[in-house]
Protein backbone atom coordinates (compact mmCIF):
# COMPACT_ATOMS: atom_id res chain seq x y z
CA UNK A 1 0.00 0.00 0.00
CA UNK A 2 2.76 2.61 1.06
CA UNK A 3 4.44 1.43 -2.77
CA UNK A 4 1.18 2.84 -4.07
CA UNK A 5 0.49 6.02 -2.40
CA UNK A 6 4.56 6.45 -3.23
CA UNK A 7 3.45 6.32 -6.29
CA UNK A 8 0.73 8.99 -6.52
CA UNK A 9 2.66 11.31 -4.81
CA UNK A 10 5.48 11.01 -7.96
CA UNK A 11 2.81 11.39 -10.61
CA UNK A 12 1.47 13.78 -8.97
CA UNK A 13 4.57 15.43 -8.44
CA UNK A 14 5.60 15.04 -12.23
CA UNK A 15 2.12 16.76 -13.39
CA UNK A 16 3.45 19.79 -11.29
CA UNK A 17 6.73 19.67 -12.91
CA UNK A 18 8.51 19.27 -9.65
CA UNK A 19 12.27 18.43 -10.29
CA UNK A 20 12.37 15.94 -7.26
CA UNK A 21 9.66 13.74 -8.88
CA UNK A 22 10.79 13.62 -12.11
CA UNK A 23 14.63 12.98 -10.98
CA UNK A 24 13.32 10.15 -8.99
CA UNK A 25 10.96 8.44 -12.02
CA UNK A 26 14.31 9.42 -14.18
CA UNK A 27 16.67 7.40 -12.15
CA UNK A 28 14.16 4.31 -11.04
CA UNK A 29 13.38 3.48 -14.51
CA UNK A 30 16.76 4.65 -17.10
CA UNK A 31 18.96 1.84 -16.78
CA UNK A 32 15.89 -0.40 -17.60
CA UNK A 33 14.84 1.13 -20.51
CA UNK A 34 18.22 1.44 -21.87
CA UNK A 35 18.64 -1.96 -21.60
CA UNK A 36 15.61 -3.03 -23.60
CA UNK A 37 17.12 -0.67 -26.56
CA UNK A 38 20.42 -1.55 -26.57
CA UNK A 39 20.11 -5.03 -26.39
CA UNK A 40 17.64 -4.20 -29.47
CA UNK A 41 19.92 -3.07 -32.25
CA UNK A 42 19.33 0.86 -30.05
CA UNK A 43 22.23 2.92 -28.83
CA UNK A 44 22.40 5.35 -25.95
CA UNK A 45 21.25 8.58 -27.81
CA UNK A 46 18.25 5.92 -29.20
CA UNK A 47 18.03 4.88 -25.24
CA UNK A 48 17.59 8.85 -24.29
CA UNK A 49 15.37 10.25 -27.03
CA UNK A 50 12.27 6.80 -26.59
CA UNK A 51 12.73 7.18 -22.63
CA UNK A 52 12.39 10.90 -22.17
CA UNK A 53 9.58 10.67 -24.91
CA UNK A 54 7.89 8.08 -22.51
CA UNK A 55 7.73 10.29 -19.73
CA UNK A 56 6.90 13.12 -21.99
CA UNK A 57 4.03 10.63 -22.29
CA UNK A 58 3.31 9.43 -19.06
CA UNK A 59 3.33 13.46 -18.01
CA UNK A 60 0.67 14.39 -20.37
CA UNK A 61 -1.37 11.60 -18.96
CA UNK A 62 -0.64 12.46 -15.90
CA UNK A 63 -2.05 16.12 -16.24
CA UNK A 64 -4.96 15.19 -18.04
CA UNK A 65 -8.14 15.00 -15.51
CA UNK A 66 -9.49 12.22 -16.61
CA UNK A 67 -6.06 10.29 -15.25
CA UNK A 68 -5.38 6.91 -13.79
CA UNK A 69 -2.50 4.83 -13.64
CA UNK A 70 -3.93 0.98 -13.51
CA UNK A 71 -0.14 -0.06 -13.16
CA UNK A 72 3.24 1.09 -11.75
CA UNK A 73 4.75 3.36 -13.11
CA UNK A 74 7.80 0.92 -14.18
CA UNK A 75 6.12 -0.60 -16.07
CA UNK A 76 4.10 2.14 -17.92
CA UNK A 77 7.24 3.73 -18.63
CA UNK A 78 8.52 0.43 -20.21
CA UNK A 79 5.59 -0.42 -22.47
CA UNK A 80 5.69 2.66 -23.88
CA UNK A 81 9.06 2.56 -24.96
CA UNK A 82 8.93 -0.73 -25.98
CA UNK A 83 6.27 0.55 -27.78
CA UNK A 84 7.60 3.61 -29.54
CA UNK A 85 11.06 1.53 -29.99
CA UNK A 86 9.35 -1.20 -31.94
CA UNK A 87 7.26 1.45 -33.83
CA UNK A 88 10.51 3.06 -34.49
CA UNK A 89 12.42 0.27 -35.75
CA UNK A 90 9.69 -0.96 -38.09
CA UNK A 91 9.96 2.65 -39.75
CA UNK A 92 13.42 2.25 -40.17
CA UNK A 93 12.87 -1.03 -41.41
CA UNK A 94 15.69 -2.21 -39.25
CA UNK A 95 12.81 -4.73 -38.09
CA UNK A 96 14.77 -8.20 -38.20
CA UNK A 97 13.71 -9.99 -35.09
CA UNK A 98 10.75 -9.08 -32.38
CA UNK A 99 11.77 -7.62 -29.26
CA UNK A 100 12.64 -9.58 -27.04
CA UNK A 101 11.48 -9.69 -23.35
CA UNK A 102 9.63 -11.65 -21.04
CA UNK A 103 8.47 -8.87 -19.09
CA UNK A 104 5.00 -7.71 -18.19
CA UNK A 105 3.57 -5.00 -20.75
CA UNK A 106 0.38 -2.63 -20.11
CA UNK A 107 -1.37 -1.98 -23.50
CA UNK A 108 -0.53 1.39 -24.43
CA UNK A 109 -2.02 1.82 -28.12
CA UNK A 110 -4.80 4.63 -26.92
CA UNK A 111 -1.92 6.72 -24.93
CA UNK A 112 0.00 6.92 -27.97
CA UNK A 113 -2.23 7.77 -30.39
CA UNK A 114 -3.51 11.05 -28.02
CA UNK A 115 -0.22 11.30 -27.82
CA UNK A 116 0.93 11.43 -31.80
CA UNK A 117 -1.98 13.88 -31.96
CA UNK A 118 -0.64 15.95 -29.16
CA UNK A 119 2.82 15.63 -30.76
CA UNK A 120 1.41 16.76 -34.49
CA UNK A 121 0.33 20.17 -32.60
CA UNK A 122 3.37 20.49 -30.73
CA UNK A 123 5.15 20.46 -33.57
CA UNK A 124 2.80 23.12 -35.50
CA UNK A 125 3.47 25.55 -33.34
CA UNK A 126 7.42 25.40 -32.44
CA UNK A 127 7.17 25.47 -36.24
CA UNK A 128 5.22 28.22 -36.44
CA UNK A 129 6.93 30.29 -33.32
CA UNK A 130 10.43 29.15 -35.52
CA UNK A 131 8.99 31.41 -38.75
CA UNK A 132 7.73 34.27 -36.98
CA UNK A 133 11.35 34.90 -35.99
CA UNK A 134 12.60 37.38 -33.13
CA UNK A 135 11.86 39.62 -30.86
CA UNK A 136 8.37 37.97 -32.05
CA UNK A 137 8.81 34.58 -30.68
CA UNK A 138 10.58 36.07 -27.50
CA UNK A 139 7.86 38.33 -27.16
CA UNK A 140 4.76 36.10 -27.19
CA UNK A 141 6.35 33.31 -25.21
CA UNK A 142 6.69 35.96 -22.56
CA UNK A 143 3.11 37.13 -22.69
CA UNK A 144 1.18 33.36 -23.02
CA UNK A 145 3.88 31.14 -21.32
CA UNK A 146 5.84 32.76 -18.59
CA UNK A 147 2.50 35.11 -17.90
CA UNK A 148 4.47 38.22 -17.71
CA UNK A 149 2.43 41.15 -17.93
CA UNK A 150 2.46 44.06 -20.48
CA UNK A 151 4.43 46.18 -18.14
CA UNK A 152 7.26 44.12 -17.40
CA UNK A 153 7.57 43.11 -21.11
CA UNK A 154 7.86 46.52 -22.47
CA UNK A 155 10.87 47.38 -19.61
CA UNK A 156 12.70 43.89 -20.97
CA UNK A 157 12.26 44.37 -24.57
CA UNK A 158 12.72 47.74 -24.23
CA UNK A 159 9.60 49.87 -25.61
CA UNK A 160 8.88 53.24 -24.21
CA UNK A 161 5.33 52.27 -22.50
CA UNK A 162 2.53 49.28 -22.32
CA UNK A 163 0.86 50.64 -25.19
CA UNK A 164 3.82 50.21 -27.83
CA UNK A 165 4.51 47.05 -26.44
CA UNK A 166 0.56 45.76 -26.76
CA UNK A 167 0.62 46.95 -30.32
CA UNK A 168 3.94 44.65 -31.26
CA UNK A 169 2.44 41.98 -28.96
CA UNK A 170 -0.56 42.36 -31.76
CA UNK A 171 1.14 42.11 -34.25
CA UNK A 172 3.08 39.27 -33.72
CA UNK A 173 0.05 37.54 -32.66
CA UNK A 174 -1.84 38.05 -35.78
CA UNK A 175 1.25 36.36 -37.68
CA UNK A 176 1.83 33.56 -34.94
CA UNK A 177 -1.93 32.75 -35.55
CA UNK A 178 -2.11 33.00 -38.94
CA UNK A 179 0.68 30.45 -39.42
CA UNK A 180 -0.33 28.60 -36.82
CA UNK A 181 -4.00 27.95 -38.09
CA UNK A 182 -2.86 27.31 -41.82
CA UNK A 183 -1.47 24.10 -40.27
CA UNK A 184 -3.49 22.79 -37.95
CA UNK A 185 -6.61 23.20 -40.12
CA UNK A 186 -4.47 20.99 -43.00
CA UNK A 187 -3.59 18.75 -40.28
CA UNK A 188 -6.58 17.62 -38.76
CA UNK B 1 -14.39 47.38 -31.10
CA UNK B 2 -11.27 47.83 -33.16
CA UNK B 3 -8.81 44.42 -32.71
CA UNK B 4 -6.57 44.81 -30.00
CA UNK B 5 -9.19 45.96 -27.57
CA UNK B 6 -11.48 42.74 -29.00
CA UNK B 7 -8.17 40.82 -28.23
CA UNK B 8 -7.65 42.20 -24.71
CA UNK B 9 -11.20 41.21 -24.01
CA UNK B 10 -11.50 38.01 -25.05
CA UNK B 11 -8.25 37.60 -22.74
CA UNK B 12 -9.60 38.62 -19.73
CA UNK B 13 -12.50 36.53 -20.48
CA UNK B 14 -10.73 33.25 -21.11
CA UNK B 15 -8.36 33.80 -17.73
CA UNK B 16 -11.38 34.88 -15.62
CA UNK B 17 -10.65 38.36 -15.12
CA UNK B 18 -13.97 40.21 -15.89
CA UNK B 19 -16.32 41.34 -13.21
CA UNK B 20 -19.75 40.23 -12.93
CA UNK B 21 -20.97 42.98 -14.75
CA UNK B 22 -18.76 42.83 -17.37
CA UNK B 23 -19.32 39.24 -18.19
CA UNK B 24 -22.62 39.00 -18.20
CA UNK B 25 -22.31 42.23 -21.40
CA UNK B 26 -19.77 40.28 -22.72
CA UNK B 27 -21.87 36.85 -23.04
CA UNK B 28 -24.48 38.91 -24.50
CA UNK B 29 -21.95 40.11 -27.26
CA UNK B 30 -21.15 36.37 -27.99
CA UNK B 31 -24.52 35.35 -28.28
CA UNK B 32 -25.88 38.07 -30.66
CA UNK B 33 -22.57 38.54 -32.49
CA UNK B 34 -21.57 34.88 -33.72
CA UNK B 35 -18.43 36.10 -35.45
CA UNK B 36 -17.28 37.24 -32.02
CA UNK B 37 -18.30 33.70 -30.25
CA UNK B 38 -16.56 31.96 -32.99
CA UNK B 39 -13.30 33.93 -32.83
CA UNK B 40 -13.42 33.90 -28.66
CA UNK B 41 -13.52 29.53 -29.77
CA UNK B 42 -10.33 30.30 -31.41
CA UNK B 43 -8.65 31.96 -29.60
CA UNK B 44 -9.29 29.65 -26.79
CA UNK B 45 -7.98 26.64 -28.49
CA UNK B 46 -5.05 28.96 -29.46
CA UNK B 47 -4.17 29.66 -26.27
CA UNK B 48 -4.54 25.87 -25.09
CA UNK B 49 -2.13 25.31 -27.62
CA UNK B 50 0.35 27.62 -26.83
CA UNK B 51 1.03 26.84 -23.48
CA UNK B 52 1.11 23.48 -23.86
CA UNK B 53 3.56 23.92 -26.32
CA UNK B 54 5.24 25.94 -23.55
CA UNK B 55 4.83 23.54 -21.02
CA UNK B 56 6.44 20.52 -22.87
CA UNK B 57 9.19 23.11 -24.19
CA UNK B 58 9.80 23.57 -20.64
CA UNK B 59 9.50 19.64 -19.62
CA UNK B 60 12.21 18.88 -22.69
CA UNK B 61 14.35 21.22 -21.27
CA UNK B 62 14.52 20.18 -17.30
CA UNK B 63 14.21 16.58 -18.95
CA UNK B 64 17.64 17.40 -21.16
CA UNK B 65 19.55 19.00 -17.83
CA UNK B 66 19.10 16.30 -15.39
CA UNK B 67 20.03 13.45 -18.16
CA UNK B 68 23.23 14.98 -18.33
CA UNK B 69 23.38 15.89 -14.76
CA UNK B 70 22.67 12.37 -13.74
CA UNK B 71 24.75 11.10 -16.09
CA UNK B 72 28.06 12.92 -14.18
CA UNK B 73 26.82 12.02 -11.12
CA UNK B 74 27.19 8.54 -12.27
CA UNK B 75 23.51 7.54 -11.29
CA UNK B 76 22.68 6.55 -14.46
CA UNK B 77 25.62 4.68 -16.51
CA UNK B 78 25.88 3.53 -20.33
CA UNK B 79 25.52 -0.56 -19.95
CA UNK B 80 26.96 -2.47 -23.27
CA UNK B 81 24.44 -5.28 -23.96
CA UNK B 82 24.77 -7.96 -21.85
CA UNK B 83 25.27 -11.66 -22.97
CA UNK B 84 27.27 -13.45 -20.89
CA UNK B 85 26.32 -17.04 -21.21
CA UNK B 86 26.95 -16.97 -25.07
CA UNK B 87 30.04 -15.34 -24.83
CA UNK B 88 30.98 -18.18 -22.61
CA UNK B 89 29.69 -20.82 -25.41
CA UNK B 90 31.48 -18.65 -28.16
CA UNK B 91 34.91 -18.28 -26.14
CA UNK B 92 35.29 -22.46 -25.96
CA UNK B 93 34.21 -22.80 -29.12
CA UNK B 94 36.67 -20.09 -30.90
CA UNK B 95 39.26 -20.12 -28.36
CA UNK B 96 41.97 -20.54 -30.99
CA UNK B 97 40.51 -18.25 -33.28
CA UNK B 98 40.59 -15.43 -31.29
CA UNK B 99 43.88 -15.93 -30.32
CA UNK B 100 45.18 -15.75 -33.86
CA UNK B 101 42.89 -12.74 -34.31
CA UNK B 102 43.86 -11.30 -30.98
CA UNK B 103 47.81 -11.44 -32.25
CA UNK B 104 47.00 -9.90 -35.02
CA UNK B 105 45.23 -6.82 -34.11
CA UNK B 106 48.12 -6.36 -31.46
CA UNK B 107 50.63 -6.54 -34.16
CA UNK B 108 48.44 -3.95 -36.37
CA UNK B 109 47.75 -1.66 -33.55
CA UNK B 110 51.74 -1.41 -33.20
CA UNK B 111 52.09 -0.44 -36.31
CA UNK B 112 49.84 1.87 -36.56
CA UNK B 113 50.33 3.32 -33.56
CA UNK B 114 54.33 3.31 -34.89
CA UNK B 115 52.79 5.24 -38.24
CA UNK B 116 50.96 7.69 -36.53
CA UNK B 117 54.01 8.11 -34.14
CA UNK B 118 55.90 8.86 -37.25
CA UNK B 119 53.21 11.48 -39.07
CA UNK B 120 52.15 13.50 -35.82
CA UNK B 121 52.52 16.71 -36.15
CA UNK B 122 55.54 18.03 -34.04
CA UNK B 123 55.38 21.43 -32.59
CA UNK B 124 54.60 24.48 -34.77
CA UNK B 125 54.83 23.33 -38.52
CA UNK B 126 54.98 25.95 -41.23
CA UNK B 127 51.54 24.51 -42.75
CA UNK B 128 49.93 25.90 -39.72
CA UNK B 129 49.67 28.78 -38.25
CA UNK B 130 49.10 30.13 -33.98
CA UNK B 131 47.06 32.62 -34.57
CA UNK B 132 48.98 34.94 -31.69
CA UNK B 133 49.03 38.42 -32.88
CA UNK B 134 52.17 40.66 -33.42
CA UNK B 135 51.59 43.72 -32.01
CA UNK B 136 53.78 46.88 -33.60
CA UNK B 137 54.42 50.15 -31.73
CA UNK B 138 52.12 52.47 -33.26
CA UNK B 139 49.11 50.33 -32.35
CA UNK B 140 50.22 50.63 -28.74
CA UNK B 141 50.72 54.62 -28.94
CA UNK B 142 47.13 54.63 -30.08
CA UNK B 143 45.82 52.27 -27.07
CA UNK B 144 47.85 54.21 -24.37
CA UNK B 145 45.84 57.45 -25.59
CA UNK B 146 43.00 55.48 -25.53
CA UNK B 147 43.34 54.32 -21.79
CA UNK B 148 44.32 58.20 -20.84
CA UNK B 149 40.76 58.94 -22.57
CA UNK B 150 39.54 56.38 -21.15
CA UNK B 151 40.89 57.81 -17.72
CA UNK B 152 41.60 54.57 -16.11
CA UNK B 153 44.82 53.89 -13.95
CA UNK B 154 47.50 52.42 -16.74
CA UNK B 155 49.65 49.78 -15.40
CA UNK B 156 51.59 49.07 -18.80
CA UNK B 157 54.16 52.15 -19.26
CA UNK B 158 53.44 53.55 -22.60
CA UNK B 159 56.82 52.99 -23.24
CA UNK B 160 56.87 48.93 -22.69
CA UNK B 161 57.23 47.08 -25.89
CA UNK B 162 54.30 44.64 -26.56
CA UNK B 163 55.06 41.92 -28.76
CA UNK B 164 52.79 39.44 -29.02
CA UNK B 165 48.46 39.23 -28.38
CA UNK B 166 46.22 37.12 -27.97
CA UNK B 167 42.78 35.93 -26.42
CA UNK B 168 42.24 34.11 -23.26
CA UNK B 169 38.55 33.65 -20.96
CA UNK B 170 37.88 32.52 -17.65
CA UNK B 171 37.65 29.26 -16.28
CA UNK B 172 37.36 30.11 -12.81
CA UNK B 173 35.63 33.29 -11.38
CA UNK B 174 38.16 33.89 -8.65
CA UNK B 175 41.07 35.12 -11.84
CA UNK B 176 41.90 31.91 -13.35
CA UNK B 177 42.22 32.17 -17.14
CA UNK B 178 43.13 29.72 -20.12
CA UNK B 179 44.94 30.82 -22.94
CA UNK B 180 47.28 29.40 -25.82
CA UNK B 181 50.57 28.58 -24.41
CA UNK B 182 52.35 29.39 -27.84
CA UNK B 183 50.41 32.92 -27.13
CA UNK B 184 52.62 33.26 -23.91
CA UNK B 185 55.77 31.38 -24.52
CA UNK B 186 58.93 33.25 -23.95
CA UNK B 187 57.00 35.78 -22.03
CA UNK B 188 58.84 38.35 -19.13
CA UNK B 189 55.55 39.85 -18.32
CA UNK B 190 51.64 39.29 -19.09
CA UNK B 191 48.81 41.54 -18.91
CA UNK B 192 45.17 41.11 -19.71
CA UNK B 193 42.84 43.48 -20.67
CA UNK B 194 39.20 43.52 -20.06
CA UNK B 195 36.71 44.78 -22.58
CA UNK B 196 36.18 47.84 -20.93
CA UNK B 197 39.97 48.93 -21.32
CA UNK B 198 41.18 48.49 -17.46
CA UNK B 199 44.50 45.98 -17.44
CA UNK B 200 45.66 43.66 -15.12
CA UNK B 201 48.89 41.86 -14.05
CA UNK B 202 49.01 37.97 -14.25
CA UNK B 203 50.91 35.08 -13.46
CA UNK B 204 51.75 32.22 -15.38
CA UNK B 205 50.57 29.33 -12.99
CA UNK B 206 50.92 26.60 -15.65
CA UNK B 207 52.04 26.40 -19.26
CA UNK B 208 51.37 22.63 -20.85
CA UNK B 209 53.03 23.36 -24.39
CA UNK B 210 52.39 19.94 -25.43
CA UNK B 211 48.18 20.10 -25.15
CA UNK B 212 48.79 24.26 -26.10
CA UNK B 213 47.28 25.17 -23.28
CA UNK B 214 48.43 28.14 -20.76
CA UNK B 215 46.55 28.63 -17.27
CA UNK B 216 46.75 32.59 -15.98
CA UNK B 217 45.73 33.94 -13.09
CA UNK B 218 44.91 37.52 -12.25
CA UNK B 219 47.44 39.08 -9.75
CA UNK B 220 45.85 42.68 -9.34
CA UNK B 221 44.14 44.50 -6.56
CA UNK B 222 41.89 45.63 -9.09
CA UNK B 223 39.94 42.84 -10.16
CA UNK B 224 36.85 41.73 -8.64
CA UNK B 225 36.41 38.24 -8.74
CA UNK B 226 33.18 36.79 -11.05
CA UNK B 227 30.95 34.60 -8.39
CA UNK B 228 29.55 32.77 -11.41
CA UNK B 229 30.98 32.26 -15.25
CA UNK B 230 28.11 32.17 -17.83
CA UNK B 231 29.38 29.48 -19.61
CA UNK B 232 30.29 26.05 -18.71
CA UNK B 233 33.24 23.98 -20.28
CA UNK B 234 31.45 20.68 -21.75
CA UNK B 235 32.56 17.72 -20.32
CA UNK B 236 31.81 15.23 -23.74
CA UNK B 237 32.46 15.28 -27.03
CA UNK B 238 30.46 17.83 -29.59
CA UNK B 239 28.70 16.87 -32.40
CA UNK B 240 29.95 17.10 -36.14
CA UNK B 241 28.09 20.40 -37.78
CA UNK B 242 27.12 21.89 -34.19
CA UNK B 243 26.91 25.47 -34.71
CA UNK B 244 29.54 27.30 -32.50
CA UNK B 245 30.77 31.02 -32.39
CA UNK B 246 34.26 32.37 -30.74
CA UNK B 247 34.89 35.72 -29.21
CA UNK B 248 38.62 36.89 -29.63
CA UNK B 249 40.63 40.11 -30.19
CA UNK B 250 41.79 40.05 -33.56
CA UNK B 251 42.04 44.12 -33.20
CA UNK B 252 42.01 45.99 -30.26
CA UNK B 253 38.29 45.18 -29.70
CA UNK B 254 36.37 42.66 -29.53
CA UNK B 255 34.92 40.37 -31.98
CA UNK B 256 32.64 37.80 -32.38
CA UNK B 257 32.46 34.69 -35.52
CA UNK B 258 30.41 32.20 -35.83
CA UNK B 259 30.30 29.03 -37.89
CA UNK B 260 30.64 25.21 -37.56
CA UNK B 261 32.61 22.36 -36.08
CA UNK B 262 33.42 20.46 -39.34
CA UNK B 263 35.57 17.85 -38.11
CA UNK B 264 36.45 15.56 -35.02
CA UNK B 265 39.93 16.01 -35.18
CA UNK B 266 42.67 18.89 -36.18
CA UNK B 267 45.42 19.08 -37.82
CA UNK B 268 46.70 16.37 -39.80
CA UNK B 269 44.30 13.58 -37.52
CA UNK B 270 45.26 15.23 -34.54
CA UNK B 271 43.01 14.29 -32.06
CA UNK B 272 43.44 16.65 -29.22
CA UNK B 273 41.52 19.27 -31.41
CA UNK B 274 39.10 19.73 -33.90
CA UNK B 275 38.40 21.34 -36.78
CA UNK B 276 36.39 24.20 -36.93
CA UNK B 277 35.41 26.12 -40.02
CA UNK B 278 34.87 30.25 -38.71
CA UNK B 279 36.79 33.11 -39.76
CA UNK B 280 40.17 33.47 -37.67
CA UNK B 281 42.75 36.26 -37.58
CA UNK B 282 46.09 36.15 -35.73
CA UNK B 283 44.87 37.50 -31.88
CA UNK B 284 42.10 34.95 -32.49
CA UNK B 285 44.41 32.60 -30.09
CA UNK B 286 42.94 31.20 -26.54
CA UNK B 287 39.56 32.40 -27.47
CA UNK B 288 37.07 30.07 -26.51
CA UNK B 289 34.59 28.15 -29.03
CA UNK B 290 31.03 28.30 -27.63
CA UNK B 291 28.13 26.26 -28.61
CA UNK B 292 24.75 27.33 -29.09
CA UNK B 293 23.98 26.54 -25.59
CA UNK B 294 27.20 28.25 -24.44
CA UNK B 295 28.90 25.46 -23.48
CA UNK B 296 32.86 25.60 -24.36
CA UNK B 297 33.76 23.26 -26.49
CA UNK B 298 37.14 23.94 -26.85
CA UNK B 299 40.01 26.55 -27.11
CA UNK B 300 40.52 28.55 -30.55
CA UNK B 301 44.94 27.86 -31.38
CA UNK B 302 45.83 27.81 -34.63
CA UNK B 303 44.55 27.63 -38.35
CA UNK B 304 46.01 26.11 -41.53
CA UNK B 305 48.02 28.09 -43.72
CA UNK B 306 47.57 25.90 -47.12
CA UNK B 307 43.76 25.71 -46.63
CA UNK B 308 41.06 28.57 -46.96
CA UNK B 309 38.94 28.80 -43.93
CA UNK B 310 40.59 25.37 -41.65
CA UNK B 311 40.82 26.51 -38.21
CA UNK B 312 41.62 24.20 -35.16
CA UNK B 313 40.80 24.01 -31.55
CA UNK B 314 41.44 22.35 -28.81
CA UNK B 315 38.53 20.18 -27.35
CA UNK B 316 36.92 20.98 -24.12
CA UNK B 317 38.20 17.58 -22.98
CA UNK B 318 41.59 18.38 -23.07
CA UNK B 319 40.99 21.34 -21.15
CA UNK B 320 39.61 18.87 -18.14
CA UNK B 321 42.90 17.00 -18.42
CA UNK B 322 45.16 19.85 -18.31
CA UNK B 323 43.69 21.25 -15.28
CA UNK B 324 43.86 17.35 -13.91
CA UNK B 325 47.75 17.35 -14.76
CA UNK B 326 48.61 20.63 -13.51
CA UNK B 327 46.10 19.80 -9.89
CA UNK B 328 48.87 17.50 -9.63
CA UNK B 329 51.86 19.41 -9.68
CA UNK B 330 50.31 22.55 -7.89
CA UNK B 331 47.87 21.81 -4.94
CA UNK B 332 47.94 24.91 -3.47
CA UNK B 333 45.43 26.51 -6.32
CA UNK B 334 41.93 25.80 -6.06
CA UNK B 335 40.74 25.92 -9.70
CA UNK B 336 36.81 24.65 -10.30
CA UNK B 337 35.35 24.19 -13.54
CA UNK B 338 31.82 24.24 -14.01
CA UNK B 339 30.10 22.33 -17.17
CA UNK B 340 26.94 24.38 -15.92
CA UNK B 341 26.20 26.69 -18.48
CA UNK B 342 23.34 30.13 -17.27
CA UNK B 343 22.56 31.31 -20.55
CA UNK B 344 21.05 27.91 -22.25
CA UNK B 345 18.13 29.11 -24.16
CA UNK B 346 19.30 32.83 -24.16
CA UNK B 347 19.37 34.89 -27.45
CA UNK B 348 22.65 35.12 -28.72
CA UNK B 349 23.05 38.49 -28.17
CA UNK B 350 22.65 38.05 -24.96
CA UNK B 351 24.82 34.96 -24.61
CA UNK B 352 27.79 37.11 -25.94
CA UNK B 353 27.00 40.36 -23.67
CA UNK B 354 27.36 37.75 -21.01
CA UNK B 355 30.18 36.34 -22.04
CA UNK B 356 32.74 39.12 -23.70
CA UNK B 357 32.85 39.95 -19.88
CA UNK B 358 34.48 37.39 -19.14
CA UNK B 359 37.07 37.45 -21.72
CA UNK B 360 40.51 38.78 -21.41
CA UNK B 361 42.73 40.12 -24.52
CA UNK B 362 46.70 39.02 -23.40
CA UNK B 363 49.34 41.51 -23.84
CA UNK B 364 52.74 39.92 -23.76
CA UNK B 365 55.96 41.63 -22.70
CA UNK B 366 58.96 39.72 -24.80
CA UNK B 367 61.89 39.08 -22.75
Amino acid sequence: MSNYIQESALLKGLANNEKQAIETIYKDNYNLVQQLIINNSGTEDDARDIFQEALIILYQKAKSDSFELNCQIRTYVYSVSRRLWLKRLQYNRRFETPVDNFDEVVSVEEDLTVHEKMDRQYSIMRGAMGKIGEPCKSLLEAYYVHHKNMQEIASFFGYTNADNAKNQKYKCLMRLKKLFFAQYKNGN
Amino acid sequence: MDQIALIDAVERYLRGEMNQQEKSVFEELRKTNPEIDQFVVEHHLFIEEIERYGDLKRFKANMYDLHHSLKESGEISDIKPAEKGKLVQMWDRYRKVIAVAASIAGITALLISGLVMLFTPKAPISDIEELRKKVNNLEVSTKSQAIVLNDVKKKINPGTPISFGGTSFLIDGKGYLLTSSHVINNALQVFVQNNKGQDFRTDIIYNDEKRDLAILKINDEDFRPVVTLPYGIRKSPSDLAEPIFTLGFPKDEIVYGEGYLSAMTGFKGDTMSSQITISANPGNSGGPVLNKNGEVIGMLNARQTTAEGVVFAVKSQHIFRSIDDFKKTDTLQNIKLSSNSNIRGMERVQQVKKIEECVYMVKVVMK
